[in-house]
């Protein structure tokens, strides 16, 4: 496809924004190559691209977090004319109507909402605070735009979705005419994603101009006017949303012809794993499992979803060995285990990607040979009269760094230095070539781009063809219908049953996830639970 | 009993509050530092330089209230020192406040060796005297333990309302909250991170000086070596037990100034049984159980400790 710039808008008087050959480099990393974008009036402008295209560093030169290099940004003045930002001036970008919603949320959790809000609004230095004239004008915004927040709750008890709002507020409270919102959706079950559509689409037609930045296509297509691609820090293509093709845009971000994953149907072999009644009371849903029931067979990838904080840690950490359930047994190939700790599980042929690839995945510090190898350093086949035989682990880690098209210097590199995407293909080459029964996948694809993820999918969709059992926590909905088999939800420390993955409904997913459907209680039911005391 | 006549005599109020007194000014500074995001072990230092300067500014022919404004600039210095070395640099915060408490002692030591160098005890000031408030000084009880207090205990009593209000009541405290909670809140909403921290942590350090003056310009007339005696580390902990609130901070102080003229007390009473070690040791005993009985759910400044780069998210 052509990069087809709507030119209908050329001469419109209705321009916001225009950024005109902003160019940005961090030392060799071009970042931004000479890229013009306009924004118009009531315009939802979709900025797609995958991690590293330059979406954020784009935005943070319009926010005034950097300056750029090259190129300059005009905005159109409240009376009419039009004026060059200052750059590397947030306040600038405040004063101009600029108002963005960063993806990790710039709220101080000890304030409350209406707080947050007002910080910075008012004159520093004075002896006290009217907040009378702020209440009314916040109550009259979010009675407009719907945007419903208990404004004097401290920012800590908030849910996501709400933090989320206040956000929003924040930026509409200082009468903010361009809206950015960076990867919004990322932390939002569908629903609240959808309720947050509405708002946009409402606030747009009001005359609010918003850009949401994205590497997800189906939520932009939903939402956007106007879409524009980044690729390598260059504008890649840019249409109407009207005129877009789903699979055509996928190409663009990626530059290249991305391989849907496919699952082939097949019979599913004997339980690997089985959890029955599980429970670990630790007092706060987001680390406890109750009366927790899941069978995981060979050939087959259970997938589990939910919104994160809802128990998925508590779960990894029982498969993967680190903690022991209060109630109930876990039995691995039809043994009941009876000691917990992870070298025991390791040894049944349990092998785990970690949700925090940095942290829990690898040791920075250590080279790529080291942490290949790191986790089979009692194996014989690493060992030479008891010492470790490096040669044998840098020709090992030769054959993964091939084989797994690892992109890095060398065996001796540090760890620490590779992509978040090679780190994962690093982790992928350290568990699978134990060929395990078992593989605890805990989101493996969180955060890498398209070409990256498509890949991990593609090992897990070979471990399984090889008779291996995948446990797949995830919260991305679409890599759950894509490679599962059979779906769980958790939410609040319960799973629900398996449901085979043709037989889903997306939207009572969503709600199941939100915790709206009811999970069905069969397998708490086996197991008394504190829940089920209050109801008796 | 004894025990109780201790307790029921103003006389041991008077005692409890003096001695809580630089406690108040150290928990405050320590409090508005941390606040806004910055540990300042350069506190045991910062009182050393302010008993010193505020002492010699005075003997020096300056006044007393001159003196404690000595006092206060060099508390401010030394945590101007300190907020460059952790704020825009962001070095770490533990390593910077110990080289200030050397630096800050050791320069205190200096100037008093180089200023008097052949004297062996030390010249001695006229310091803050009672106060003798009309009718308030003359109540029962109450107008001996709290107005019959000097000017400086009546200062840091005012400075506990002062801090409350300034953090609680007004846009510069809300902004002080939330750059120890999440600088990028501050940041994306136009104010300067580094404006902020830096000013509190100098304010802070003021504070943290008048504690040190009140000892050589109010509890004592003159200074001496080792005379802060770990006052400074014990606000640290008071902090923590105050949960970074002004108004348990002044409990938390009154607290400790309890124990300890209790302890003095009770040594008359019992010191023939027990060496007076015990009794001397009572306050920080206590001090620890009460902070492990508190502090196991404070509620620590999400950013305190964690240095804060522009353009770095």
């Amino acid at each position: 496809m052509s990069s087809a710039a709507h030119s209908s808008h050329e001469t419109s008087p209705d321009l916001l924004l225009e950024l005109a050959g902003i160019t940005k480099k961090f030392g060799p990393l071009i970042a931004n190559d000479a890229i013009d974008l306009k924004v118009h009036k009531g315009e939802i402008v979709a900025l797609l691209g995958e991690n590293g295209a330059g979406k954020t560093t784009l935005m943070n030169i319009l926010f005034g977090h950097y300056v750029a290099d090259e190129g300059q940004v005009t905005v159109a003045n409240r009376d009419g004319g039009i004026s060059a930002l200052e750059p590397g001036a947030p306040q600038a970008a405040l004063d101009a109507g600029i108002g963005m919603v960063h993806q990790h949320f710039t709220l101080a959790e000890n304030l409350s909402g209406l707080d947050n809000i007002v910080l910075g609004t008012e004159p520093i230095f004075r002896l006290k605070r009217d907040r009378t004239k702020a209440r009314a004008k916040l109550d009259q915004l979010m009675s407009g735009s719907g945007l419903n927040v208990d404004l004097d709750q401290p920012v800590h008890k908030l849910t996501v979705g709400e933090k989320q709002r206040v956000e929003i507020l924040k930026a509409l409270y200082r009468d903010a005419r361009l809206l950015v919102l960076d990867e919004p959706t990322a932390v939002l079950t569908p629903q609240e994603a959808d309720s947050l559509f509405a708002t946009l689409r409402q606030l747009a037609a009001t005359g609010l101009s918003v850009i949401i930045i994205a590497h997800k296509l189906a939520e932009v297509l939903a939402v956007s006017h106007r879409i524009a691609v980044l690729r390598g820090g260059k504008k890649v293509g840019e249409m109407q949303t009207s005129d877009a093709d789903h699979r055509s845009i996928a190409e663009m971000m990626v530059g290249r012809e991305v391989p849907a994953s496919r699952r082939t149907e097949r019979a599913p072999g004997a339980p690997v794993l089985h959890l029955s009644g599980v429970t670990i009371d630790r007092g706060d849903d987001r680390r406890s499992l109750h009366g927790v029931s899941l069978t995981a067979h060979e050939g087959e990838i259970l997938g589990i979803a939910g919104v994160s904080g809802n128990g998925q840690a508590a779960l990894a950490q029982l498969i993967a060995g680190l903690s022991k359930p209060d109630h109930g047994s876990v039995e691995i190939f039809g043994d009941v285990i009876t000691r917990f700790d992870a070298h025991t599980f390791a040894q049944n042929g349990i092998a785990r990607i970690p949700e925090d690839r940095h942290h829990d995945g690898m040791v920075g510090s250590m080279t790529v040979a080291e942490n290949i190898a790191i986790e089979d350093v009692r194996s014989k086949e690493y060992q030479k009269f008891g010492f470790l035989d490096f040669a044998a682990i840098r020709k090992r880690a030769e054959h993964a760094i091939k084989d797994y098209d690892v992109r890095c210097p060398g065996p001796d590199a540090q760890a620490r230095l590779l992509s978040g995407g090679n780190i994962q293909k690093l982790i992928l080459a350290r568990v699978l070539e134990k060929s395990p029964k078992l593989i605890l996948a805990n989101q493996p694809s969180r955060g890498l781009d398209v070409g990256a993820q498509s890949e991990v999918h593609r090992r897990l969709l070979e471990a399984r063809e090889n008779g291996a059992a995948v446990i797949l926590i995830s919260e991305d909905l679409d890599e759950l219908l894509t490679i599962s088999d059979q779906i769980c939800v958790i939410h609040a420390g319960h799973v629900s049953s398996a449901i085979a993955t043709a037989a889903i409904d997306r939207s009572e997913l969503g709600l199941m996830m939100a915790g709206q459907s009811k999970i069905d209680a069969q397998h708490a039911a086996t197991i008394p639970t504190a829940d089920q005391g209050e109801t008796r | 009993m004894e025990i109780v006549d201790i307790l029921l005599a103003a006389s041991f109020w008077e005692a409890a509050i003096r001695i809580a007194t630089p406690l108040i000014f150290g928990v405050l500074g320590a409090l508005v530092c941390e606040r806004a995001g910055v540990l300042n072990l350069g506190i045991e230092g910062i009182f050393t330089a302010g008993a010193m300067a505020g002492w010699m500014a005075v003997w020096l022919g300056a006044g007393l209230w001159g003196g404690v404004l000595v006092a206060a600039l060099a508390g401010g210095f030394f945590g101007l020192i300190h907020a460059i070395l952790t704020v825009p640099l962001g070095l770490s915060q533990h390593v910077s406040g110990i080289g200030v408490t050397l630096l800050a002692t050791s320069l205190s030591y200096f100037t008093y060796r180089t200023a008097l160098p052949d004297v062996s005890s030390p010249p001695r000031i006229t310091p803050f005297q009672p106060l003798d408030i009309p009718f308030l000084s003359d109540l029962p009880f109450i107008g001996q333990a709290l107005f019959s207090q000097t000017a400086m205990t009546m200062l840091a009593l005012v400075l506990v309302l002062v801090t409350g209000w300034v953090l609680y009541r007004t846009p510069l405290g809300l902004a002080i909250r939330a750059v120890g909670d999440n600088p990028s809140s501050v940041e994306a909403q136009g104010l300067s991170v580094y404006g902020l921290r830096i000013g509190a942590v100098v304010v802070g350090s003021s504070m943290m000086a008048l504690g040190g003056a009140f000892l050589t310009m109010s509890a004592f007339d003159a200074f001496f070596f080792g005379m802060i005696n770990g006052r400074g580390w014990v606000c640290i902990a008071l902090t923590v037990f105050a949960s970074w609130r002004p108004g348990k901070a002044l409990i938390g102080a009154l607290l400790f100034g309890a124990f300890d003229a209790f302890q003095v007390r009770l040594q008359t009473e019992v010191g023939a049984f027990l060496p007076s070690q015990v009794f001397l040791m009572m306050p920080y005993i206590l001090s620890i159980i009460a902070l492990i009985v508190v502090a196991r759910k404070a509620d620590y400044p999400k950013a305190l400790l964690v240095p804060w780069f522009k353009g770095q998210r």
